[in-house]
């Protein structure tokens, strides 16, 4: 299985980079880690001329955590991300969902923004950027900045709103300030580290008498792209989370959800799976809230 | 002297291959670099059934690199077919197909270039022009008589149909109390090992020699390959001293070798065929068994059974090579451990257009296990008894052996109480149960899983008579060839490759234990084919009996004629002499000797002093048939079909997540009996092994076809292999009841863990769902089939109990 | 230009250079162009981890790096784990000791995911030594007696 023939480019500043893509358009692909695409290059699924290596850039590399969240570059590499103290309290659920991607070997040389621009519907950090609402940064040659939500990102399996012409150049994950939050990352496949047949994602703020203050929750492999479900987080405010309203929530978001059949999970079943683990993940976010003082 | 008798054999020793293993110093078939090296890529049928109307090349061939283009219409006049080994000459099959592709992944065009990326590029670059038929993909629609025919010129979709009765079959079932039918589905899978089939060929045109490096494990490979080739026997030289990495039966890529053969031949140049990942599920042709299993039981009030019948439909895919001898295989343990006085077998191997299937670890006999195990549970079931207390009341006891099966074969020895005892205090069992109730208090569904099963070791030929009557073969031997040369050095020679079973371990420790010479001194070579004494590979766990049997044989010839030297030399008779660490000695009189050195100057050196008559020199070999061999079958099929037998029991408590059907095994223990082990190491590391394959078939892999044929597993990220993360800790309980058949009593083993694990497994499964009244038949048990179990209506597929008395066929849960 | 660049690692200590088409992969280039055929090929798309090597340090899977990506770097093999020619690694010498291989296959994956391993973790549980192997498929040993070598490596008893 060897990839078809490509130039390839070492990017040496983001402009060039860019400029490469604007010059090539379609058949000139950045890559970073190359755990997404170089299987794809191999199996000839994915054949660019021109292969544009922004992954030495130092400027992409890093993060900086603000007030309001954290301004990641999208070849941030998964493993110092979950490796890191200040992400775990900064970006916990991304955290969280890191301990379900691949195994060491793929963390250690795959990137945040690279899981993103591959959009695989099953993917977990997709499903995290669209539950925290994230905004994807793209930048072009001719047309410069442009922010998109991750909401509207993704677009379909392995589609997103990148433009031949784009790179993904920045990620802002909105971080949740205050005490009482917690969040829970839940996913099934048959392997540990395999792409999930299901996977649910939320993130949780609960006062001091246990009443949910803010919410959000989505599905992972339930559709062709990550979905989210803010008005339905709309509906758990106000109230606790117990067994019930939980199991009545995931329910309603599986119902809402398209999922596919493949060989290892039908419709059916992949539904019930989502419901299952949204519910798991809410109630277990419940039981990691500190505890609070009275 | 050790506690066993034994120096050497039994202890624990390094192993001699590992030291090249963990330096990355193996020498595997893609490792050989041969001087102008070609490389192949195929194009494949996309289509499983198909006319192939016309192949446009051009482009291809115009690519700068590419050397050759090859369709199945240029080579196939100049090749003889590949045959399968029942009754069925119009089944032929050739490495590339010619004007009919049979099933998608089926290799149409070979294209050769100066490197395997180039040779993907030309690849692509190849337009074939199909005319798409209707493909049949399910076994029972294949036998129907209406069916589309794979191989039309053999007329049916049935390559080979046999039943057996053994026994008064009819009778035990008339007059047993109880009777009950079920099915049972064996889905396929195969043992996948993690490197594909290589083979690397070069022919030279002064010699009129093919040399050929593979990754083979294969009886008859070299002859097989010549004969195919059009060429005599001693024009090829398959070079066994090649590492493979892993095969488990699997690895008999006699067509990538013809193919590879003939370009190099044609080309004059060495090409190697390195079949990658998605070549290998789908065309490499190393699929497993596929099967359906109707079974009935006949059984007292008290949980004896006294007869069963069994009918086995195997889909071994567009053409057949020794697969469906896997249906033939299990007749030898066709009881398993059980007393059980009659049967009848009916066997049927059917054609479809799927991968074609191949030889899996036990060649057949894990899922013969699996279907027995689970009526001996669903007995238990029915009857309101403990399975493990309908087990003893089955189980072959230890005063009846050798024992005599209905089908004829006699097993050698064995102590299947004493092992499930042993199984059940590693448990232990009693706090299985305590953790069972607790897991169930949990809410998650859970079982505890039984199974005791016989490994049938020291492989025979016998099943090929069985089946193809017109194929009188009684032979499979094998050999070894020890020298020791002018230095005192000791070398054995096997004629087989190795595939991760530490043969050269095997042998050093064998000659060592007889000529009382460190194991470690003596070193163990692959011939080739060319030198090579006979040998049938390592198949059907033979190697420890035929090839540790041989490798003693040849050792105690060499020291009986050292002893023959010495006793000339000391003027007194060889019976006055003992050996002690390779120097013979005086019995009476120890300080009179005659050194091992002085042996070996006077053999090589010294003819004067040498015995009258004697050869010159320290050689000797050993050619072994196997023990019990050598008679064809009786008409109605018996036959002793392998020498020794080895047990195993698998002790499993599992539970289900009856959310998501997903099963966590939390306990796994096997008691294993293969009489005296060799080198303990290597038997223990196999039986993990083949518990993890076991694990594998039983609950995740699945070679998944379309209603249209298509392979949908066709990678790694479809057909999953367990990982550390999935495969348990497994504790091993060992037992002894040394073969009466063998050198040191050895049984074979290589194919333990695999034999009885699924069987276990499932019983686990159904021991979990069993307070829901819900059977779970048909493995893989992957989530989402245990989750619709649970869904499903009440109890489809639990059997079906006969009414006393009633008639002969079968019902089908 | 899809033909052939050079491409400058530091392999095992050593520095090497080979020339090679963009699209060849690191595992490619080591056995193909640098003659170090201890780096195993299994499904070349990233999921069995027979091609594990080290890059600065970590491991990754060579399958799914092309040699372009990695000009510059060290990569370390199963060559070069051996502290000098004649002995063995501490984990090397425990895989002989417990049997923890029998094809040799995937072996110098493991052993490279467990170099990493005990770099960062002096004594290691059992589920982290089958965590860090959860990318390392082997189909002969069952994993029990590579666990085993492990714990034997760093000072712990053996399960069984």
């Amino acid at each position: 299985m060897k990839a078809a023939p490509f130039t390839f480019i070492r990017a040496e500043h983001l402009q060039h980079a860019l400029g490469l893509l604007a010059a090539h358009g379609g058949d000139c692909k950045p890559i970073a880690g190359g755990q997404s695409l170089v299987p794809m290059m191999a199996m000839r699924l994915a054949r660019p001329s021109v292969l544009v290596d922004i992954n030495r850039l130092p400027a992409l590399k890093t993060w900086q955590i603000g007030c309001r969240g954290v301004r990641m570059g999208p070849t941030t590499r998964q493993r110092d991300v979950a490796s890191d103290r200040q992400m775990h309290s900064a970006l916990p659920l991304l955290v969280a969902a890191l301990q379900w991607v691949g195994h060491v070997q793929t963390r250690n040389r795959g990137t945040v923004g690279g899981s993103l621009v591959h959009a695989d519907p099953a993917a977990e950090q997709p499903l995290v950027a669209c539950v925290l609402d994230a905004t994807l940064v793209l930048e072009s040659a001719a047309g410069g900045e442009r922010r998109v939500a991750a909401r509207d990102f993704f677009l379909g399996s392995m589609v997103t709103a990148t433009t031949e012409t784009e790179c993904l150049t920045a990620i802002e994950w909105p971080a949740w300030d205050g005490p009482g939050v917690a969040c829970a990352f839940e996913e099934l496949s048959i392997r540990h580290g395999d792409f999930a047949m299901a996977a649910a994602a939320c993130q949780i703020q609960l006062d001091e008498a246990g009443i949910c203050r803010r919410a959000a929750i989505g599905l992972g492999g339930m559709s062709d792209r990550p979905l989210a479900f803010p008005d339905l987080a709309v509906s758990l405010l106000g109230r606790r989370i117990e067994p019930g309203l939980a199991r009545d929530v995931a329910e309603t978001a599986a119902e809402r959800s398209e999922p596919g059949s493949d060989i290892h999970a039908d419709t059916a079943y992949r539904r019930q799976l989502g419901a299952v683990l949204l519910r798991r993940a809410l109630l277990r976010a419940v039981r990691l809230v500190p505890a609070m003082a009275g | 002297m050790a506690e066993n008798g034994f120096r050497y054999i039994g202890k624990r020793r390094r192993a001699v291959e590992h030291r090249r293993f963990v330096t990355g110093q193996g020498r595997y078939a893609a490792d050989i670099q041969l001087p102008g090296m070609l490389h192949l890529a195929i194009v494949a049928s996309p289509h499983a059934s198909a006319r192939i109307l016309s192949v446009d090349a051009s482009a291809a061939r115009a690519l700068p690199g590419v050397r050759a283009v090859l369709t199945g219409e240029e080579m196939q006049p100049a090749l003889d077919p590949m045959l399968p080994g029942v009754d069925a000459p119009a089944v032929t099959r050739f490495p590339l197909a010619r004007g009919v592709a049979r099933y998608a992944g089926e290799w149409v065009v070979a294209v050769v270039a100066e490197s395997r990326a180039i040779a993907e590029d030309a690849a692509e670059l190849i337009q074939v022009e199909y005319e798409p038929m209707p493909a049949i993909v399910d076994p029972e629609q294949a036998i129907a008589p209406d069916a589309a025919l794979v191989h039309p010129a053999h007329g049916s979709n049935v390559i080979f149909r046999r039943e057996f009765v053994w026994g008064q079959v009819a009778e035990d079932f008339a007059a047993a109390p109880n009777r009950l039918s079920y099915r049972v589905r064996w889905g396929r899978s195969a043992t996948v090992p993690i490197e594909t089939f290589v083979v690397a060929c070069a022919w030279n045109d002064a010699t009129g020699l093919l040399d050929v490096w593979a990754s083979i494990q294969m009886p008859k490979f070299p002859d097989l390959l010549a004969r195919c080739l059009r060429l005599p026997g001693n024009a090829v030289r398959v070079h066994f001293d090649v590492d493979v990495g892993g095969s488990y039966g699997v690895k008999r890529g006699l067509k990538h070798a013809i193919l590879a053969g003939y370009c190099a031949r044609m080309l004059g140049r060495p090409v190697r065929f390195l079949e990658d990942r998605l070549e290998n599920m789908r065309g490499g042709d190393m699929q497993g068994p596929d099967r359906v299993f109707d079974v009935s039981l006949a059984f007292d009030e008290d949980g004896l059974i006294r007869a069963m019948r069994m009918r086995a439909l195997d889909d071994v895919g567009a053409y057949a090579g020794r697969a469906p001898f896997q249906l033939g295989k299990p007749v030898g343990a066709i009881v398993g451990p059980y007393t059980i006085n009659s049967v009848s077998y009916e066997a049927i191997s059917v054609l479809t257009n799927k991968t074609p299937q191949e030889a899996v670890r036990g060649f057949g006999q894990s899922p013969t296990n699996y279907a027995i195990e689970s009526g001996i549970d669903k007995v238990a079931r029915f009857l309101g008894r403990d399975r493990i207390e309908l087990r003893r009341r089955n189980l072959i006891p230890r005063d009846r052996f050798p024992y005599l099966i209905p089908s004829g074969t006699r097993y050698d020895s064995g102590d299947y109480a004493a092992v499930l005892d042993k199984t059940l205090t590693a448990g232990p069992y009693a706090d299985l149960v305590h953790r069972r109730e607790a897991l169930r208090a949990e809410g998650r569904l859970a079982g505890i899983g039984l199974s005791t099963c016989l490994e049938p070791s020291g492989g025979n030929s016998s099943f090929e008579p069985l089946f193809n009557p017109k194929n009188k073969t009684t032979t499979w031997m094998d050999s070894c060839l020890v020298r020791v040369d002018l230095n005192g050095a000791v070398t054995a020679v096997m004629g087989t490759s190795s595939s991760g079973q530490a043969h050269e371990t095997l042998v050093s420790t064998v000659v060592g234990e007889v000529l009382q010479r460190e194991p470690d001194s003596i070193r163990v070579i692959h011939a080739d084919s060319l030198n090579a004494l006979p040998s049938n590979s390592p198949v059907g766990s033979r190697m420890a009996i035929m090839l540790g049997g041989a490798a003693a044989g040849a050792a105690k010839r060499i020291r009986a004629s050292m002893m023959r030297i010495a006793a000339h030399e000391l003027g007194v008779a060889e019976a006055e002499l003992g050996w002690s660490d390779g120097d013979a000695y005086l019995l009476a009189a120890p300080e009179r000797r005659v050194g091992w050195a002085r042996m070996v100057e006077i053999a090589h050196r010294e003819f004067h002093r040498l015995p009258p008559g004697m050869e010159p020199g320290l050689q000797q070999k050993f050619v072994w048939e196997v023990p019990t061999g050598g008679d064809l079958p009786t008409p109605d099929g018996r036959i002793q079909m392998y020498p020794c037998h080895s047990f195993e029991c698998h002790l499993v408590l599992a539970s289900v997540d009856p959310e998501t059907g997903k099963v966590t095994l939390h306990r796994y223990v096997v008691g294993h009996d293969c009489g005296v082990m060799i080198s303990p190491d290597a038997v223990h590391g196999m039986t993990y092994g083949g518990v993890a394959h076991g694990l594998g078939a039983a609950l995740m892999e699945r070679f998944a076809y379309s209603p249209e044929g298509q392979l949908l597993s066709g990678s790694f990220m479809d057909y999953l292999l367990p990982s550390a993360q999935e495969v348990p800790p497994i504790a091993i309980v060992d037992h002894c009841t040394p073969s009466p058949l063998t050198e040191f009593g050895q049984k074979g083993s290589g194919e333990a863990g695999y034999l009885g694990g699924p069987a276990a497994i499932a019983s686990a499964i159904n021991d979990a769902f069993a307070p829901a009244g819900i059977s779970v038949d048909a493995l893989p048990m992957t989530p989402a089939l245990l989750w619709r179990a649970l869904r499903g209506p009440a109890a489809p597929r639990a059997a079906t109990a006969d009414a006393p008395r009633h008639s002969e066929e079968v019902s089908a849960a | 230009m899809t033909q052939p660049i050079p491409i400058a690692l530091t392999v095992n200590g050593t520095p090497r250079q080979a020339l090679a088409e963009p699209r060849t992969t690191l595992v490619d280039l080591l056995r193909e162009h640098l003659g170090l055929t201890g780096t195993h090929v299994g499904c070349e798309h990233g999921v069995c981890g027979a091609c594990s090597v080290l890059l600065d340090g970590e491991p990754v899977r060579a399958c799914c790096l092309f040699a372009a990506q990695v000009d510059g770097m060290a990569v370390t093999t199963v060559e070069g784990l051996a502290p000098e020619r004649g002995a063995l690694s501490a984990l090397q010498d425990a895989f002989l000791e417990c049997h923890a291989m029998q094809c040799g296959y995937c072996t110098p994956g493991m052993l490279i995911a467990f170099t990493d391993l005990v770099a960062r973790n002096e004594r290691p549980s059992e589920a982290e030594i089958r965590e860090a192997i959860g990318g390392n498929l082997c189909r002969c040993t069952g994993y029990q007696q590579i666990v085993d070598a492990v714990l034997h490596a760093t000072g712990q008893a053996a399960h069984g």
